[in-house]
């Protein structure tokens, strides 16, 4: 989805000011008082990347790497190892040039995740900026699992006026998906937005659940552009690399939506999960307005993972 | 990814054992796997940093070195150090002399609140308390709707003034509904607000002084990761909390945000809840906990899971035909019956200490395996259950027929039952309980 709006990350950036400062000096604090880079050197370093849920293995990964070229004298002091190590991530993070929502089609985004990521507020955000744009998106309602799910779509649909696809709560939700894929060409919509119930991927029977649900959109709307997507809240530890290993197993996964980085979560799990698994991020929400939902921005994002 | 800890360990020590002795860098190394285990639990940095130097004098003190099992030992320490920091009993709500008990429910958005509060009601419900459920949730679209639907679905009654009152008149005229009622108990349902939102805090205190709750409950996702200390501390401070309950412990997290939490905010862990159903609430138990966070599987629940729906007397012949070695397809079947009733197998096969490594190897334990087998064992006659020797080719043809599968599924379900009973046998000569106590050293 291609959002362009001046006034960006205007949370994210407050903590950016900081950011510069804090890591640098966090660093440069320990490094004049040593001859040499001494083991606990490399633990703080190694804490800034954890406190931010990097993840383990991409921290040490990181790390070592840093070592390697201070030990080959090519990283001398704190600035430069600090911009180094920002530009290692950035890598990690590139960004995807494939964009979202594509013209002259229908636009399938199927929505997955774990319990309590944000699913439907996020459906509610891309809904309103899809209609933004002046195009036509409809919504889907296949979380007949919870109790008031559909409800709370139904308010959402109401609230922006648009069309909500929806059964009683139990129903089959690929029977959903089919009625709303159906609604979808024959209204002419732009985007079809599929809610679907969260699950842990522990559950083998529920992900199998969710293959079906792709399946009937994949036959009933072959020429569409259909993306899953996995909602994943950026206070999640290291599970986040578990839930979208499972997802993209199963399920095969698009892009990844970072809810809820207004609070004090860094959301640094994206980054193991990029590098372990190379799903791109796509959108990230940032607040509980409407409008917090932007385009991932890996230089910005960078930049706010290593503010304290 | 989840290496178990205990096979780290073991592995490091495995390298040290044709040295026969251990320095003080070998305890450095292992110190850095137990460092690197919990991180990957999911405890926070800083309380592993204080953990960890906590470890390192208490190895000291037991001079470990001279230790012939300094890996058993090792982890022993870090176990029951975990519990000690988990708080060691599991808490007991007490209710007030004055009825109704007033249960708050606090947290971010999306770790489960609504649905606590409805697992909560359903836990009291059992206990005989009769229990008011207060929907104080006017932001969320149709959060309302969610709770009344799960009060019908429990058959708790149900309050709430619909999404134009505010919270704390909500919250008010509940309790005194409640009170004048005759409840035991009240639990408030709030909204879920992030710990930095000044403005939503202030209005959970204005709750809290106008009703004034026995308890304060934090609802803390088990998924989180280090910003759970952050969130807790900011309730704690800002609102001030009593205690806490983990949910989605049914997944795969490790869960330790609850150690993180434990120790910065020092509030005990009241719940932990494992899973959708209306009685997956627990009471909380350390130990319980302590083992998942290193990786040793949870085998205290899923003996008591056992012992729910397992026959003893069943059990008990079951035992009696493996000593003798006439274990026949129909015991195989009635078992496969029993272990399907704990719950999803794969949730079982995870509380296993040593079965997460299983995983890691892409080897899921698939529920249909069991499925087609209880359909081909009952595609048999009672004879061929008892005597599977009779099973020739005409007769294994109708039983795939019967149950939907093909004849090489017969044939590996019968080669899967003879290694089985050969494993029995060689089991009859040694005797010996495979998960005794000497198992697990740090058990109580």
């Amino acid at each position: 989805m291609k959002i362009t709006d001046e006034k960006l990350f205007e949370k994210l950036k407050r903590r950016l000011r900081k950011s510069r400062e804090n890591l640098t000096h966090e660093l440069s604090s320990i490094f004049p008082r040593l001859t040499r880079f001494e083991e606990h050197v490399w633990e703080k370093v190694e804490e800034i990347l954890l406190g931010a849920d990097v993840g383990v293995t991409t921290t040490i990964k990181l790390v070592s790497n840093l070592k390697e070229k201070v030990k080959r004298g090519e990283l001398k002091n704190p600035p430069e190892i600090l911009e180094y190590l920002k530009g290692e991530l950035i890598t990690i993070l590139r960004k995807e040039e494939d964009v979202l929502l594509k013209d002259n089609q229908l636009n399938v985004f199927l929505i997955v995740g774990v319990n309590g990521t944000g699913k439907t507020t996020t459906i509610a955000k891309m809904a309103h900026q899809v209609k933004q744009k002046n195009l036509k998106p409809i919504l889907c309602a296949s979380d007949t699992f919870r109790a008031a799910a559909i409800e709370q779509l139904q308010v959402w649909a109401k609230k922006l006026d648009i069309e909500c696809v929806c059964h009683k709560r139990g129903a089959n939700p690929s029977a959903v998906a089919f009625d709303a894929v159906h609604a979808a060409l024959a209204r002419k919509a732009n985007v079809l937005l599929i809610d679907t119930a969260g699950r842990l991927h522990t559950y083998l029977n529920l992900m199998e659940e969710l293959k079906k649900v792709k399946r009937i959109i994949e036959c009933e709307a072959p020429k569409a552009n259909l993306k899953t997507l996995l909602v994943v809240d950026a206070t999640t530890g290291h599970n986040g690399i578990t839930q979208a290993k499972v997802f993209q197993e199963t399920l095969g996964i698009d892009g990844i939506i970072l809810t809820k980085l207004d609070g004090t979560a860094r959301g640094g799990i994206v980054i193991a999960i990029q590098d372990e698994l190379k799903i791109p991020i796509k959108l990230i929400g940032i607040g509980e307005g409407l409008e917090d939902l932007r385009e991932f921005n890996p230089d910005e994002f960078t930049e706010a993972l290593l503010s304290e | 990814m989840f290496d178990l800890l205990s096979s780290r360990l073991n592995e490091t020590f495995r390298k040290l054992r044709s040295r026969g002795f251990i320095n003080e860098k070998d305890i450095d190394e292992t110190l850095r796997e137990i460092r690197l285990a919990l991180l990957e639990a999911d405890v926070n940095f800083k309380v592993v940093k204080d953990f960890i130097s906590n470890i390192r004098g208490k190895i000291e003190k037991t001079e470990i070195t001279k230790s012939l099992t300094p890996s058993q030992q090792i982890i022993k320490i870090v176990h029951d150090e975990l519990v000690e920091l988990l708080g060691n009993t599991p808490q007991k709500v007490s209710y007030s002399s004055k009825p109704p008990t007033i249960f708050m429910l606090v947290g971010l958005q999306g770790s489960g609140k609504t649905s606590t509060a409805a697992k909560l009601a359903y836990f009291l419900k059992k206990q005989n308390k009769k229990t008011l459920l207060i929907a104080a949730d006017i932001y969320r679209p149709a959060a309302i709707d969610q709770l009344k639907t799960l009060c019908e679905e429990i058959s708790v009654p149900f309050f709430s003034l619909g999404p134009k009152t505010s919270p704390v008149e909500i919250a008010r005229k509940g309790v005194s509904e409640a009170s004048s009622g005759f409840y035991d108990a009240v639990i408030l349902d709030t909204a879920g607000r992030l710990h930095i939102d000044k403005e939503m805090l202030d209005e959970l205190l204005r709750i809290k002084q106008e009703v004034h709750p026995h308890y304060i409950l934090l609802v803390v996702d088990a998924m989180t990761g280090q910003d759970a200390v952050n969130i807790a501390s900011s309730f704690n401070e800002q609102v001030g909390i009593d205690g806490l309950i983990m949910t989605k412990l049914d997944g795969d997290a490790r869960g330790g945000a609850a150690l993180s939490v434990k120790s910065i905010t020092g509030k005990p862990i009241y719940f932990a809840s494992f899973g959708e159903k209306s009685n997956s609430l627990q009471i909380f138990y350390p130990d319980r906990i302590a083992s998942r966070i290193l990786g040793f599987g949870d085998v205290l629940t899923l003996v008591e899971k056992a012992e729910e729906v397992i026959d003893l007397e069943k059990a008990k012949q079951i035992e009696d035909k493996l000593k003798k070695q006439e274990l026949t397809l129909e015991d195989f079947l009635s078992q496969i019956e029993d272990l399907r009733k704990m719950g999803p197998v794969n949730q079982i096969f995870e509380m296993l200490p040593g079965l997460d490594k299983l995983k890691s190897n892409d080897t899921r334990v698939d529920e249909k395996y069991f499925v087609r087998t209880q359909a081909i064992i009952q595609s048999m006659t009672p004879e061929e259950r008892k005597n599977s020797n009779i099973l020739n080719g005409n007769r294994r043809a109708r039983i795939a027929q019967g149950s939907g599968v093909t004849i090489q599924d017969v044939n590996q379900l019968l080669k899967q039952f003879e290694q089985m009973r050969k494993i029995v046998k060689q089991f009859g000569k040694i005797n010996r309980v495979p998960f005794g106590k000497k198992f697990f050293p740090f058990m109580k």
